[in-house]
């Protein structure tokens, strides 16, 4: 009987089609194994289908703290027989456990059919469950915190139906020992306390939990994956919120509320991905125009076009960057970890609150549906006051002042008349020709620059400060990223992490500048965060690490390029 | 002197244009409802009657082409105290702004809509708009329109848009009258107000609009769809007055969660940091 045993972590990926409840499995797994005192981390990679074809989540459970996807996978659990899409990935010591008679030959298999397990039990939906209760007793976990879980979450449905659940964890909880007490699988690292009070919660949540703390009250948007999970979470939550959600017939329509809703004293946000954004180009431009705060959300994904709609891709920098006839001030935040998207979609509203201006969040597919047990956040984060002016008779709207930015007034709060113009316009919001005017507000919208760029967020460094050759990344890559430099522990490799990659602070040049050699790591083809660099900055880059397929870097494929630039083993 | 003038200032229209009389009727019609002059909000696109909000005292979002619509959704849904305008014209509002008319007539937004209907482009000089006449010639229609003129009397209809009416701006007293009903109304209220462009519509003239146009009497029911139907789609004169009225109907703030235990504005809420807590720390089970 073939088996595996693993020291410190170990990779579970189950698979299997749309449908068959692989997520069921991923939800429960995952939280009663943080709970249990294991360090968690899920993504999952599916096709764009709502029944069928062959998708997979990857868990990894650890002694330590894992927050990145990883290729290599020690457990494959085949729900579905068809597991050729993964087979790059299935090593020499991957064990699968599966239907043997299905699956066919080459692989170190644990002859297992989850279906005929549950025949007993009347109906293969039960197979799941069984898979459950047998990988929770790998871990030395019991039918009871999946008795307690089943019933928190399933309690409405039918005895009958929490019954056959129960006898399904049974059946699986024994499977399970079996293999622990035979070896099959052997888990060598134990629990540890202190988790139980750690959370658990996805890029998605992590965003849309931000933009409350930031102040959020209005949400408007057309669906469109992965920038529509945003929006779900945000949902969820707006019969406990004061907060607005709208789907709007378009995104058009959507931007163009949002900054409506700004306009009358709301915090609002739009959620979408680079396909969707295209269309909210104009609303971009007329936020910089009317000089109106709006919130940007943007779960990139591969295009051009329709691309592949549940792959990800660092694609949409450009798109975000350049978005929006006319020159105006922006920026753009790339949140890298949970922490990150949480902090950074809060401070997403005071920054479009307090200088006047739309700013990005920019997320991905994998950044958004991956999850790993993390600190709570602090609901107090982005606690500021709205940047709002109680307006009098003679208020202006555009009311020219040192620093560019006007005191927002917004109608119906105070006595004056609050007047904004999408036409170039004077101080009191009415259209104008002048010359004089004209080159009086576009120095008034751009004087924002200096201090935006000043107080910008410098980049993370991560490993060795007496570096000498230095990884630059941005967003989603940065746990991955981290990952690999782990794992190669070369003394002078450090990776410096954007999480705000417009504009950017002057302290980032010095970081970039240090560095003997240059490394850029970009999760698309064309290296648009170095091409920015190289355009605003004049920076270049050595080598340039990139890759368009639709899936995240992994440490392994990570390490390997590096390797291929930097050279094996030891020295720098 | 009315509190919605503005003294002194330099108005883009032709002289002639019916967008004088509009403007003039609606600053007056404002003046004689007790609305308090700082929760009037005029929200509108691009174009000639778009610039509307320019010549009127009040708070306004000249905001795109064809976008005013989503706007003043989202101000009304934002601060439902607010009394929201949309005005602009017949491209910006049936053509652009097409979608956002279905859509906001599906949501059903307490807000008025006044859609200066001139039946041709002014601002970018003479193209068809989506309700020009067929067989108009124009600079880019060459040889005259074909496309079916755009219907927003039945389009409306289709959707029960609750209230609609068609005015004509040189009958001030009753373009008046309607303006006051759509602005008084509870919900999306609709007013297509046909007037002519002396410059760019040498076909739809005062003299076209005379001989073209009917007032509906007090025989007509206004909660009588059907009814309402058999006149928006009639060939010939065109009717004037409110077409259709459907009382009662719930507008979109009435059916917003966030407005079920206060009417206060979303500028008036705070970020509910104890409820923020509760939830983040339930991610832990």
């Amino acid at each position: 009987m073939p088996g595996i045993n693993v020291d410190n972590e170990i990779s579970i990926v189950l698979s299997g089609e749309a449908g068959q409840g692989i997520q069921t499995v991923e939800i429960i797994l995952t939280h009663i194994l943080k709970n249990s005192g294991f360090h968690v981390f899920a993504t999952k990679e599916y096709m764009s289908r709502v029944r069928g074809g062959s998708n997979s989540t990857e868990i990894r459970v650890s002694s330590a703290r894992v927050d990145s996807y990883t290729d290599r996978i020690d457990l494959l659990v085949a729900l579905d027989p068809d597991i050729t899409r993964l087979s790059g990935r299935i090593g020499k010591d991957t064990l699968v456990v599966g239907d043997a008679s299905k699956i066919g030959k080459g692989y170190n298999i644990v002859d297992t059919v989850f279906e005929k397990l549950a025949e007993p039990l009347g109906s293969a939906v039960y197979s799941n469950i069984i898979a459950v209760g047998a990988l929770l007793a790998l871990f030395g976990i019991g039918t009871t915190p999946l008795e307690e879980y089943i019933r928190k979450r399933f309690g409405a449905k039918s005895e009958d139906i929490l019954d056959k659940n129960f006898q399904a964890a049974k059946i699986g909880n024994t499977l399970g020992t079996k293999w622990r007490g035979e070896g099959t699988v052997g888990i060598g690292f134990s629990p540890r306390d202190g988790l139980a009070d750690e959370i658990l919660v996805s890029g998605a949540e992590a965003v849309g939990l931000g933009a409350l703390a930031g102040g959020c009250n209005f949400v408007s948007s057309y669906p469109m994956s992965p920038g529509s999970s945003v929006l779900h979470v945000l949902a969820s939550l707006s019969n406990d919120f004061p907060l607005i959600v709208e789907q709007a017939e378009d995104e058009i329509a959507a931007i163009n509320m949002g900054i409506g809703a700004w306009y009358a004293g709301a915090r609002a946000m739009v959620t979408t991905s680079g396909g969707g954004f295209a269309l909210m180009s104009e609303g971009v431009s007329l936020a910089g125009m009317v000089e109106s705060p709006m919130v940007i959300h943007i779960g990139q994904r591969p295009g051009p076009a329709t691309g592949l709609p549940t792959r990800t891709e660092q694609g949409d920098l450009d798109l975000a960057m350049f978005a929006g006839h006319g020159d105006f001030a922006r920026a753009i935040y790339a949140p890298g970890s949970l922490a990150d998207a949480y902090s950074l979609a809060a401070l997403a509203f005071d920054t479009a609150d307090k200088y006047q201006i739309p700013v990005f969040i920019l997320t991905d597919q994998y950044f958004l549906d991956s999850y790993y047990n993390i600190k709570p956040f602090d609901p107090k984060t982005g606690m500021t006051e709205p940047y709002l002016e109680k307006t009098d008779e003679d208020y202006k709207r555009y009311r020219l002042t040192p620093g560019g930015i006007s005191p927002r007034g917004i109608p119906g709060y105070g006595d004056g008349f609050v007047r904004a113009d999408s036409d170039e316009h004077d101080e009191e919001g009415r259209i104008t020709e002048s010359a004089e005017v004209r080159r009086k507000m576009v120095e008034k919208r751009h004087a924002r620059l200096g201090p935006l760029s000043e107080n910008a967020i410098p980049p993370e460094l991560i490993g060795p400060s007496g570096y000498e050759t230095l990884i630059v990344g941005w967003g989603s890559t940065r746990n991955i990223v981290r990952e690999t430099l782990e794992k190669l522990a070369r003394p002078k490799l450090a990776f410096a992490h954007f999480k705000q990659v417009c504009p950017l602070p002057p302290s980032a040049l010095d970081i970039l500048e240090r560095a003997k050699k240059l490394i850029l790591v970009e999760n698309n083809a064309a290296g648009q965060f170095g091409a920015l660099l190289r355009r605003n900055h004049g920076i270049e880059f050595d080598h340039k690490i990139l890759q368009s397929d639709g899936f995240p870097f992994s440490p392994e494929n990570l390490a390997v390029r590096l390797e291929e630039i930097i050279g094996k083993g030891g020295g720098k | 002197m009315n509190p919605y003038d503005l003294p002194g200032i330099d108005i883009a229209w032709c002289p002639g244009c019916g967008n004088f009389s509009i403007l003039k009727t609606v600053k007056d019609t404002l003046a004689g409802l007790d609305i308090p002059q700082n929760q009037v909000v005029y929200v509108s696109g691009i174009g000639q009657a778009a610039k509307i909000p320019q010549y009127v005292n009040a708070s306004y979002f000249n905001g795109l082409h064809g976008r005013a619509l989503p706007v003043a959704t989202a101000i009304k849904m934002s601060n439902p105290g607010l009394t929201v305008i949309a005005e602009g014209g017949d491209g910006d509002m049936y053509g652009e702004g097409g979608n956002h008319f279905i859509h906001t007539i599906r949501r059903n937004p307490d807000i008025a809509h006044f859609v200066h209907n001139n039946m041709v482009y002014g601002l970018t000089k003479g193209q068809a708009s989506p309700t020009t006449p067929v067989g108009m010639k124009t600079p880019v229609q060459i040889n005259g329109v074909t496309n079916e003129p755009f219907n927003p009397i039945a389009v409306a209809l289709a959707l029960d848009a609750p209230f609609i009416a068609r005015a004509y701006s040189a009958d001030i007293a009753q373009l008046k009258d309607i303006l006051r009903q759509a602005i008084l109304f509870k919900g999306y209220a609709l007013v297509d107000i046909l007037h002519p462009c002396v410059t760019f519509n040498k076909l739809n003239t005062y003299q076209w609009y005379k001989e073209n146009t009917y007032y509906l009497d007090s025989s007509h029911d206004p909660s009588d769809r059907q009814k309402a139907f058999g006149i928006a789609v009639a060939g010939g004169k065109l009717a004037l007055g409110v077409i259709y009225r459907h009382e009662g109907k719930p507008t979109l703030t009435d059916n917003l969660h966030v407005y079920r235990e206060t009417r206060d504005p979303l500028y008036l809420r705070k970020p509910d940091r104890k409820k923020l807590g509760e939830i983040i720390r339930s991610k832990s089970e």
